[in-house]
């Protein structure tokens, strides 16, 4: 196979492509997912290559998608639903924490669900109010969900497969911004495992831990601070949950010094506990506090004031050089 | 001809074959079971009432932390399962031990959940009975799921999706309506309206006309019948079934009953009723009057009455025997189900209590 230039969303359409030709038993639905190929053209041609029996257009209620996907699941199936926006996937919350997540739990592992619950999240893009949630926590906080998100094409396309061979729930969040920057890929050797964090960049001086939509913001103040001689590493955790201790715990053991970045709000968050971790875990590794890049304790904003709220190069420098790298 | 909304709409009073004075009815839609299907009726009516007396009973014991009895509502638990061929499945709330128990599943498994052993007892596969729902109406759209996906499959599966009064406020009641009915999913949504959310009556869930006119808002055929008549139910919920197995989509009936006793054994009915109003209802108790039917008809010999007790025994037994053990829990359990592998972050914890333990023990 050979390397080809597209976009995540060309990546996942191929992912969800390849799934559903590869078993029968996948199915795809949601809003607008059928002939329109859904709002960010995720789905685009699924409905005339596999009919719609296999992607379909559900009513608009994202309670009964989810529900209706435990069904299914139940029954042999392995459905992908998605959820148009992040902030518009709330309606199925209860759904998504009481049963979707327990289902495995509270019937000792005889119903097993394998299903995918794709979420577009995040902001960037200039989305009006509920349009740019970062949700990834309510997620993450509920045990027996797992939590993916893709930073880069070819992790797109190898997390969506992982994600729908999966035996259990996936809470699958593309960050929407990353959705049409195109990458030379070759799909076949796309190979994430669920539960592995993966180094994009290795550098001596400090580690930036990202994820989803704030990997590239760290990969480019990592360009930056090497040009101003300071070698970060950059972890892409692609999986929330489980969370790779490892992978990160290594790089952080080995520079001394981190920094969280990511585009939610800090409070209560996927980067507090990332914080958590690693001060419990590599304490005596570390030459000062763990710092974090996150969105403000703030609903999103709309449009015209959402570049303050996510994470930039400059803001991320700023903490790296706020690591104690002198005593004051 | 009749217009849609009329064929939609739910007949103006509750269907009724055998009145509460055991009294048989002729309808223009619905005709009386069978002698042997009222005779098994009564015999599992008996062994039902039985179940829930002893459940009960096992409470005051301290044998189970909570029993939601359906006494009272027998007729409804038994007609539900009743109809049901073994491949189709039934998804039962709290309420429904007296169903769940009739399509087969083990009484003590079918109490696991109100013992406090497990969320779960029984396997959903063995006799595609779903887990019990606590939480309200989120069971209906998986039952909507499980039947869209059998159709898929090119199987002829009837789902039967149990829910209370109360639960019809719920949005996942009206959502699992609506995806039911545009993707014609064989579901037969049964709604028990038993007056009672605990303290709260029917007329602050509902100002509908009836909760089975709750289904021409989606295109879904409403039905409603007596609930303590076990004849009219077997009728009305069997054609339900039938239509349902024949592709012509979802199905809303609505059985009219009461809930005799408390919510559960933590609840106290005197807060919010007074004893007058239960009064009548005792006097339309599902058992007495197919009893009286089936006396009338010369059916109902020593035969029946003695297996009937039997059995009514039987299951009386099998709950004191099987709750009298102490239940053996295992802490490891905590960790042993949440994922088909289980995390590193898992593993630690469950390593953790492990340790905790046998300090205790030490």
């Amino acid at each position: 196979m050979t390397h080809t230039k597209i976009s995540m969303a060309q990546a996942l359409n191929q992912a969800l492509r390849d799934a559903m030709t590869a078993d029968e038993s996948v199915v795809m639905f949601g809003e607008d997912v059928g002939a329109l190929g859904g709002v960010f053209r995720i789905t685009d041609g699924l409905t005339a290559e596999f009919g719609d029996k296999r992607c379909f257009d559900t009513p608009l209620a994202e309670a009964g998608i989810v529900g209706m996907a435990v069904g299914m699941a139940m029954n042999g199936m392995r459905p992908v639903v998605e959820m148009q926006f992040d902030a518009f996937g709330y309606p199925a919350f209860e759904q998504v924490v009481s049963h979707v997540a327990k289902m495995r739990n509270r019937t000792r592992g005889r119903v097993q669900l394998p299903m995918v619950i794709r979420i577009p999240y995040g902001g960037g893009i200039g989305g009006v109010e509920h349009h740019s949630d970062s949700s990834e926590s309510y997620f993450a906080h509920t045990p027996g969900l797992t939590v993916v998100t893709p930073a880069t094409v070819a992790d797109a396309y190898g997390l969506l497969r992982r994600a729908i061979e999966f035996p259990d729930p996936v809470v699958f969040m593309e960050p929407k911004k990353l959705y049409w920057a195109k990458e030379e890929v070759d799909l076949t050797e796309s190979q994430p495992g669920i539960g592995t964090a993966v180094v994009r960049r290795d550098g001596a001086d400090a580690t930036l831990i990202a994820y989803g939509p704030a990997v590239p913001v760290a990969l480019e103040a990592a360009e930056v601070a090497a040009a101003e001689g300071r070698q970060l590493t950059v972890v892409d955790l692609r999986s929330v949950v489980p969370f790779d201790d490892e992978t990160v715990c290594a790089a952080v053991r080995r520079t001394g010094r981190a920094v969280v970045v990511a585009e939610a709000s800090g409070f209560a968050s996927v980067s507090s506990e990332i914080v958590a971790r690693v001060t419990e875990k590599c304490f005596h590794s570390l030459a000062a506090p763990v710092r974090r890049v996150t969105a403000f304790d703030i609903p999103f904003p709309p449009p015209k004031l959402e570049k303050y709220q996510l994470p930039s190069v400059d803001r991320i420098l700023d903490a790296v050089d706020d690591l104690q790298w002198e005593d004051s | 001809m009749t217009t849609v909304e009329e064929q939609l709409l739910p007949s103006a009073e509750p269907v009724c074959l055998i009145d509460q004075n055991g009294v048989p009815h002729d309808h223009p839609s619905y005709r009386l079971p069978t002698k042997e299907a009222l005779l098994d009726g009564y015999t599992q009516l008996i062994r039902g009432r039985r179940f829930n007396d002893q459940a009960s009973a096992l409470v005051r014991q301290g044998r189970l932390a909570v029993y939601p009895s359906s006494f009272g509502q027998e007729a409804c638990q038994l007609a539900a399962t009743m109809v049901l061929r073994d491949g189709d499945w039934l998804f039962p709330t709290y309420r429904d031990s007296v169903s769940i128990m009739s399509r087969g599943v083990d009484p003590i498994e079918t109490l696991t959940l109100l013992r406090g052993d497990w969320h779960s007892g029984y396997d959903p596969y063995e006799h595609k009975v779903a887990p019990q729902a606590t939480p309200l109406a989120t069971q209906l759209p998986h039952a909507v799921g499980v039947a869209h996906a059998a159709r898929l499959k090119g199987e002829d599966t009837v789902v039967m999706a149990l829910v209370g009064d109360g639960g019809t406020s719920e949005g996942d009641f009206h959502e699992a309506l609506n995806f039911a009915a545009v993707f014609q999913a064989p579901v037969v949504f049964f709604i028990q309206n038993n007056e009672y959310a605990i303290s709260v009556p029917l007329s602050r869930q509902s100002a509908a006309p009836s909760l089975a006119h709750k289904g021409i808002g989606y295109g879904v055929p409403g039905e409603r019948a007596d609930g303590n008549d076990l004849a009219g139910l077997l009728a009305v919920l069997g054609q339900a079934v039938d239509k349902a197995r024949a592709g012509e989509g979802p199905q809303l009936i609505e059985a009219h009953t009461y809930r005799v006793q408390a919510h559960t054994n933590a609840d106290d009915a005197s807060r919010y009723r007074q004893d007058d109003e239960v009064a009548p209802w005792l006097d339309r108790d599902p058992i007495e009057r197919l009893t009286t039917y089936l006396e009338q008809q010369g059916w109902l010999d020593d035969d029946v009455r003695v297996t009937a007790e039997a059995g009514a025994v039987e299951v009386a037994a099998q709950l004191r025997d099987g709750l009298m053990p102490e239940p053996e829990v295992d802490p490891a359990d905590l960790f042993a189900h949440l994922y088909a592998a289980e995390t590193q972050q898992l593993q630690q914890q469950a390593a953790f209590l492990r340790d905790e333990l046998a300090r205790e023990e030490a």
